[in-house]
C-alpha cells in the first residue's frame, strides 16, 4: 500500500509538469496532502497517540486543506493569470522531471552501508528537486511557492520513513515554522501583487550590480 | 533561568508591539537590555552548564553572545536616530522595536541551543524576524529584497532539515535518538563515510545561506542593500554570526570521523570562491552598502578558510568572527550618517566627506584599516594566523589564490573609500543636515575595542575561545 501512494506521488509530481493551470497545481498540492496523510497513517501507527494525532492533523488540516485555499485566496485577490507561463515547453518540463525520479532511483542505489527504506528516499529526493526545478522554470511568484511547498512535502515523506524520532517538542516547532514561513510568504505575495501590476519574477529585478 | 529570560523577553517583544507611548517604548527597551545584559553575565559564570533542557552555556556560544549583547545597545541607540530621522509613524516604530527585541532573543537561542532540532528552529525564527526589518522602508526595492532573502532562506533551511532526518537515519535506533551535538558525536564513528558525506553536504548548503557563504551568498547581499542601516549592521554582524557557529557546531559534530579531509576541502572550496566572488564584484561595485555588503562575504570566506585548514586556524577563525563583528557593524552604522549627508548610496555620486563631516571621515578612515586588516587593527593579527595556519597545513596554492584576490579585495575597498572621503572633483549639493558628532562615539568605541582586542586581548576571552576549540583535533 505505502508503495502505491508512493508512486502516485511520483506521478503527481510528474503531471505537476505539464499541468498548465494554476487551480491544478493547487489540486495536485492538495492531493499530495491526502497522500501524506495515508503514509502517515500507515507507517506511523505504532507510535504515541498525541503524536500521530498531531501528525495526521497536520497533513490533513495544514496541507490539504488550509494551503490550498490560502493559495486560492491569493491568486483570487491578485486577479492572477491562470496560467502557469513556464520558461520551457512542456515537453521538457516532462523529460527533465522523469530523468530527475530516474536519477534519484539510481542514487538511492548507489548509497549502501546505511539501512534506509529505498521507496522513501527515492520519492523525496525527487520530490525535492522537482520543487527546485519548478521554482525555476516558471515566471509566477505564486509558483514559486507551490515549488517550496512540494520541497516541503518531499522533507515530509523522508521523516515519515526515519520513523519519527525527534521528541514532540522539537516537532512542533519544526512544524510551526513551516506553517508560518507559507503564510509569511503568502503576505509577502500579496505585498508584491499590490505593488506591482503583475505578479511576474520580471519585476523583481531592481537589485544587481 | 533560560526559560525565564525567553518568556519575558517574548513578552515585552510582545508589549512593544502593541505598545504606542514613546515614553513606554524606551522603558521596555531598556528592560530588555537589562534582561539580556543579566542573561549574559549569568551564563558566563555558568560556563558548560545545561538549562531549560535543550539549550547549553558552552564558551563558543557565550563569546557570540557577549558580541550580540553589545551590538544590542549600539544597535538600539542607531534604530532610535535612524527613525527619528525618517519621522516613521509611531504604530511602524513599535513594529520595528518588537521585531528586532524578537531577533535578539531568537539569535541568543540559536547560539546557546544544544539540540540540533531547536537550533534549525531558532534559525528559522531569525530568518522570519529579520524579513519584518529588511521590509521596514516599504519600498517596492526593500520588497524585492525581502522576497527574495526569505524565499532563499527558507529553502536553504528546507536542505538542511533534510540533512538532519539523513543523520537521524544514519542513527538508526528504535528508540527516540538523543539529538544533541555531544551525543551525536559519539555516534557518527560507526557510520559509513559516504553517508555522512551526503549529510554533511545537505548541512552546510543550508547554513550557508545564514553566514553568507558562496553556494547561497546572493540573499544576504540583497538584504544588506535595503535594510535600514542598524540593521545591516545586525544581518551582516550578529547573524552571519549564527551562521557560523551552525557550520562550527555541525564541522565539530563530524570531526571525528574519517572525512575530516574531505570536510576541509569542501570548506576550502566555499571560502576561497566566496573570497573570488567578492574581489570580481568589489572591482564594479557603485552601491556603499552592496561594497560593504561583499566585504563581509569575504571576511566569511577567510574565517571557513581558517576552520578547513585546522591548528590555530579554528582559533583565528573564531576570533576574526568577533573582531569583524565590531568592524562591520560601525561602518554600517556610519553609513546611516552619510546618508543622511549625501541623501545617497552611490559611491560616484559623493566626495569629500572630509570636509562636509570630519568625526564621520574620521569613523570611515579607522574604518578603512580595520578592515583591510593593516596593523594596528586586531584583524591583522587574525588573518596573519589564518594565513600560518595554511602554511603550516601546506595548502600552498589555496594560500596563494587567497592573498592574490584578498589584494584586489584592499585595492577596491581603499579605492573606493578615498574616493568617499577626499574626491573633490565633483560639484556635491550642499550636505542637507550635519549628523550631530556625539551620535559616532559608539562607533569610535567599537573601532577602540578592535584595535585593543588585536594587541591585549583579555585572558578570560583567550580562554573562553581555547575552550570553544578544545574540542576538535
Amino acid at each position: 500500500m505505502t508503495h502505491i501512494l508512493l508512486i502516485t506521488f511520483a506521478i503527481s509530481l510528474i503531471y505537476m509538469g505539464i499541468a498548465n493551470r494554476l487551480s491544478t497545481y493547487i489540486n495536485i498540492l492538495a492531493l499530495q496532502g491526502i497522500i501524506l496523510f495515508g503514509l502517515s497513517f500507515i507507517e506511523l501507527i505504532q507510535i504515541n497517540t498525541l503524536n500521530l494525532i498531531f501528525i495526521l492533523f497536520e497533513t490533513i488540516v495544514f496541507k490539504t486543506i488550509a494551503i490550498p485555499l490560502f493559495l486560492t485566496y491569493i491568486i483570487k485577490k491578485n486577479n492572477i493569470v491562470r496560467e502557469a507561463q513556464p520558461f520551457v515547453p512542456d515537453f521538457f518540463s516532462v523529460v527533465i522531471i522523469t530523468s530527475i525520479i530516474l536519477g534519484s532511483f539510481i542514487l538511492s542505489n548507489i548509497v549502501t552501508g546505511v539501512h534506509i527504506q529505498k521507496m522513501f528516499f527515492l520519492v523525496a529526493i525527487s520530490a525535492l528537486f522537482s520543487g527546485l526545478f519548478i521554482i525555476i522554470t516558471r515566471k509566477k511568484i505564486v509558483t514559486h511557492i507551490m515549488g517550496y511547498l512540494v520541497i516541503e512535502n518531499g522533507v515530509f515523506i523522508l521523516s515519515i520513513s526515519a520513523g519519527n524520532k525527534m521528541p514532540m517538542l522539537v516537532n512542533s516547532g519544526i512544524t510551526l515554522d513551516i506553517f508560518v514561513s507559507v503564510l509569511v510568504l503568502g503576505v509577502f505575495v500579496n505585498r508584491i501583487g499590490n505593488t506591482f501590476e503583475e505578479m511576474s519574477v520580471d519585476n523583481l529585478t531592481d537589485l544587481r550590480d | 533561568m533560560f526559560g525565564y529570560y525567553l518568556i519575558t523577553g517574548f513578552l515585552i517583544g510582545v508589549v512593544s508591539m502593541l505598545n504606542r507611548n514613546r515614553m513606554v517604548r524606551v522603558l521596555l527597551l531598556v528592560l530588555f537590555l537589562a534582561i539580556q545584559t543579566a542573561m549574559t553575565i549569568y551564563a558566563y559564570f555558568h560556563l558548560n552548564m545545561e538549562n531549560a533542557g535543550y539549550f547549553r552555556f558552552d564558551a563558543l556560544g557565550i563569546i557570540f553572545m557577549c558580541v550580540l549583547t553589545l551590538l544590542s545597545y549600539t544597535t538600539i541607540y542607531h534604530s532610535f536616530i535612524y527613525l527619528q530621522h525618517r519621522k516613521d509613524s509611531s504604530r511602524s516604530q513599535s513594529f520595528y522595536f518588537a521585531a528586532l527585541i524578537i531577533l535578539i532573543i531568537v539569535m541568543t537561542c540559536a547560539y546557546l541551543a544544544s539540540h540540533i532540532g531547536i537550533m534549525w528552529v531558532f534559525i528559522e525564527l531569525t530568518t522570519l524576524s529579520v524579513s519584518v526589518l529588511i521590509y521596514h522602508e516599504r519600498t517596492p526595492l526593500s520588497l524585492e529584497a525581502t522576497w527574495k532573502y526569505v524565499f532563499i532562506c527558507s529553502i536553504g533551511i528546507t536542505i538542511t532539515f533534510i540533512g538532519i532526518v539523513l543523520l537521524s537515519i544514519a542513527m538508526e535506533e528504535s528508540d527516540v535518538i538523543e539529538f544533541s551535538f555531544k551525543a551525536i558525536q559519539t555516534k557518527l564513528v560507526q557510520v559509513d563515510p559516504s553517508w555522512l558525506k551526503f549529510v554533511f553536504l545537505f548541512m552546510i548548503i543550508g547554513f550557508c545561506t545564514k553566514m553568507g557563504l558562496f553556494p547561497m551568498h546572493t540573499a544576504a547581499i540583497d538584504a544588506h542593500t535595503v535594510a535600514p542601516p542598524p540593521i545591516s549592521a545586525f544581518i551582516s554582524t550578529t547573524l552571519m554570526n549564527v551562521g557560523f557557529i551552525a557550520i562550527f557546531r555541525t564541522y565539530s559534530m563530524f570531526a571525528h570521523t574519517s572525512i575530516l579531509h574531505w570536510m576541509n576541502n569542501v570548506l576550502f572550496a566555499c571560502g576561497l570562491i566566496s573570497i573570488i566572488v567578492s574581489a570580481a564584484y568589489l572591482l564594479k561595485v557603485n552601491h556603499l552598502k552592496r561594497m560593504s555588503a561583499y566585504s563581509s562575504i569575504e571576511h566569511m570566506g577567510l574565517a571557513a578558510i581558517g576552520l578547513a585548514s585546522g591548528g590555530i586556524g579554528y582559533f583565528a577563525a573564531i576570533f576574526h568572527m568577533v573582531l569583524h563583528s565590531f568592524v562591520k557593524s560601525s561602518l554600517f552604522y556610519q553609513i546611516d550618517q552619510f546618508h543622511r549627508n549625501f541623501r545617497t548610496y552611490m559611491i560616484n555620486e559623493t566626495g569629500n566627506y572630509f570636509k562636509r563631516n570630519l568625526p564621520g571621515a574620521m569613523v570611515f578612515l579607522l574604518i578603512l584599516i580595520a578592515i583591510i586588516a593593516m596593523p594596528p587593527s586586531g584583524l591583522f593579527v587574525t588573518e596573519f594566523w589564518i594565513f600560518k595556519a595554511l602554511f603550516f597545513s601546506s595548502h600552498i596554492i589555496i594560500f596563494i589564490l587567497a592573498l592574490f584576490f584578498l589584494t584586489i579585495c584592499i585595492y577596491s575597498l581603499a579605492k573606493n573609500f578615498l574616493f568617499i572621503l577626499f574626491n573633490q572633483t565633483k560639484d556635491l549639493l550642499p550636505a542637507l543636515e550635519n549628523p550631530d558628532p556625539s551620535e559616532t562615539y559608539s562607533q569610535y568605541f567599537l573601532l577602540a575595542l578592535v584595535f585593543y582586542l588585536g594587541i591585549n586581548p583579555p585572558a578570560g576571552m583567550m580562554n573562553l575561545i581555547h575552550d570553544a576549540v578544545s574540542i576538535l583535533p
